[in-house]
């Protein structure tokens, strides 16, 4: 219990201090492009732009942080909010990491398999990008061929029906009420569609809450009654 | 120095932040690691968790290179490339881009240069728009994994069930976003149906590898289950859309 205290600690620790220097090196690059070209934001725009994004994202990021901690464990968190692409990338590597080996979101050892899972596939991105970025030029026709557009642009549907699959066997009495109200919203619903399918997530896990815990009490996800429950440590 | 997009200082400053944010990764992957070790987890499930990891990420990847393709005709190539490699993903930086240029009188996709000074207001806007995760995770974290401890405590059976809700509400809202087109399909539109195919067919795969793992007793198969089931359905997409439109 002490080791478990002192390496959790420790990530906050380090976390702290890579997520800070981050948000300085970050707010350092369009600082130094100003000082070295000898430019000054249009302050019009710019008060335009973050009128426009800056509400809206941050109270995304309020509810992002809240809902993706309890599932990235503390190393993952870190890491992601750092590395980008979360829903689309780091999270479902995570928890697809977990699943398979067995430990639960929340344990040391949940944590680690996390932390794991999104340190390689933030490296593995880094790499690709970098190559995809170096040969652009020859890559451009392959990667843009209109054969090729109808498979990329349904990555999300491919990724999200395999992992579904998964968690929906294992916890289908809980899967039944958001993905019903989640059917409702978006067939019915215009405005949701991709760029706003971040925003749908806490509504979603919200949700998903509310109701499990209603049902729990009703004693309706009780673990006899219920489908085979992820493994518990 | 007269700016340009592609002005080789920008490619070097970009070049050091994604190393500064490479070199976060690596130091969390050997800290895990070493711990992994120590506390005597099964050096199977780790090598495993490397290798499904690096072959999950590809096809997003690869995804990703085509978003910097996209977005660099108004942007140039290093922005996109710094933004999408880290901290960034393309819904947000397409959104927070188009806001920033749309204050401008400029929108995103028609816009094929921009002076230093839209540049640098397009990189403002961006930073700053998404750097509340980044602030907000060393704030709250702790306090946050406090809260569940603290509820493991004391009744761990909702404990379990609290972790399982929490991603079922967020592959509910993606399985709810693949139907997004689909009311198209009540006035004859039939593209909307191609995402539903394609998430039918990936579930398939990936149901089937399941039962052949089961079957045929092949373990390895768990590490590449998940890829093979999504590079399948995107692989579909290409006739569904053909098919479908």
């Amino acid at each position: 219990m002490k080791k478990t205290t002192s390496y959790l600690e420790q990530v906050h620790k380090d976390g702290k201090i890579w997520n800070y220097s981050m948000a300085a090196i970050f707010f350092l690059f369009p600082v130094l492009l100003c000082i070295i070209f000898r430019v000054l934001p249009n302050w019009g725009g710019l008060l335009q732009g973050l009128i426009a994004t800056l509400p809206m994202y941050w109270a995304i990021g309020v509810i992002e942080v809240i809902t993706y901690v309890p599932m990235l464990g503390a190393g993952g968190s870190y890491l992601s909010f750092v590395t980008g692409n979360i829903s689309n990338l780091k999270l479902p590597c995570a928890l697809s990491a977990m699943e398979k080996c067995d430990v639960k979101a929340g344990t040391e050892e949940g944590d680690i398999i996390s932390t794991i899972s999104i340190a390689v596939s933030s490296i593995t991105t880094t790499v690709i990008v970098f190559l995809g970025v170096l040969l652009m030029i020859p890559l451009t026709p392959v990667l843009k061929n209109p054969v090729l557009d109808p498979a990329f642009a349904q990555m999300l549907p491919a990724l999200f029906g395999a992992l579904g699959v998964v968690f929906i066997s294992k916890s289908w009495k809980i899967a039944v009420a958001p993905i019903a109200l989640m059917l409702i919203l978006f067939i019915s619903i215009p405005a949701l569609n991709e760029g706003t399918v971040g925003i749908m997530v806490p509504v979603s896990a919200v949700f998903t809450l509310i109701v499990s815990r209603i049902m729990y009490k009703k004693g309706l996800l009780d673990e006899k009654k219920s489908t085979p429950a992820p493994t518990e440590e | 120095m007269t700016f340009r997009m592609d002005h080789p200082v920008i490619y070097a400053l970009v070049a050091v932040t994604i190393v500064a944010v490479l070199a976060q990764s690596v130091f969390f992957l050997w800290r895990a690691m070493k711990r992994a070790k120590e506390i005597g987890m099964d050096r199977k499930k780790i090598r495993g968790t490397i290798l499904s990891s690096l072959i999950f990420t590809i096809a997003p990847a690869v995804s990703i290179i085509i978003c910097v393709i996209t977005l660099s005709k108004s942007l140039g190539v290093a922005l996109p490339w710094l933004r999408l490699s880290v901290v960034g993903s393309l819904s947000y930086e397409t959104v927070a881009a188009n806001n920033a240029l749309s204050g401008m009188g400029l929108k995103l996709g028609e816009v094929t240069g921009l002076t230093g000074s839209q540049f640098v207001t397009v990189v403002f806007v961006m930073t700053i728009s998404i750097m509340a995760g980044v602030l907000l995770t060393p704030i709250a974290s702790k306090k946050i994994q406090g809260g569940l401890k603290k509820m493991e405590t004391k009744d761990k059976r909702w404990s379990a069930i609290f972790s399982d809700a929490l991603f079922m509400g967020m592959i509910a809202a993606f399985l709810g976003f693949v139907f997004c087109d689909f009311s198209g399909v009540f006035v004859g539109e039939l593209a909307g149906l191609v995402p539903v195919l394609v998430m039918f067919s990936s579930a398939i795969l990936m149901a089937g590898c399941g039962a052949l793992m089961k079957v045929t007793g092949w373990k390895f198969l768990n590490d590449y289950a998940l890829p093979i089931s999504m590079v399948g359905g995107m692989l579909l997409a290409i006739p569904y859309t053909a098919w479908l439109g």
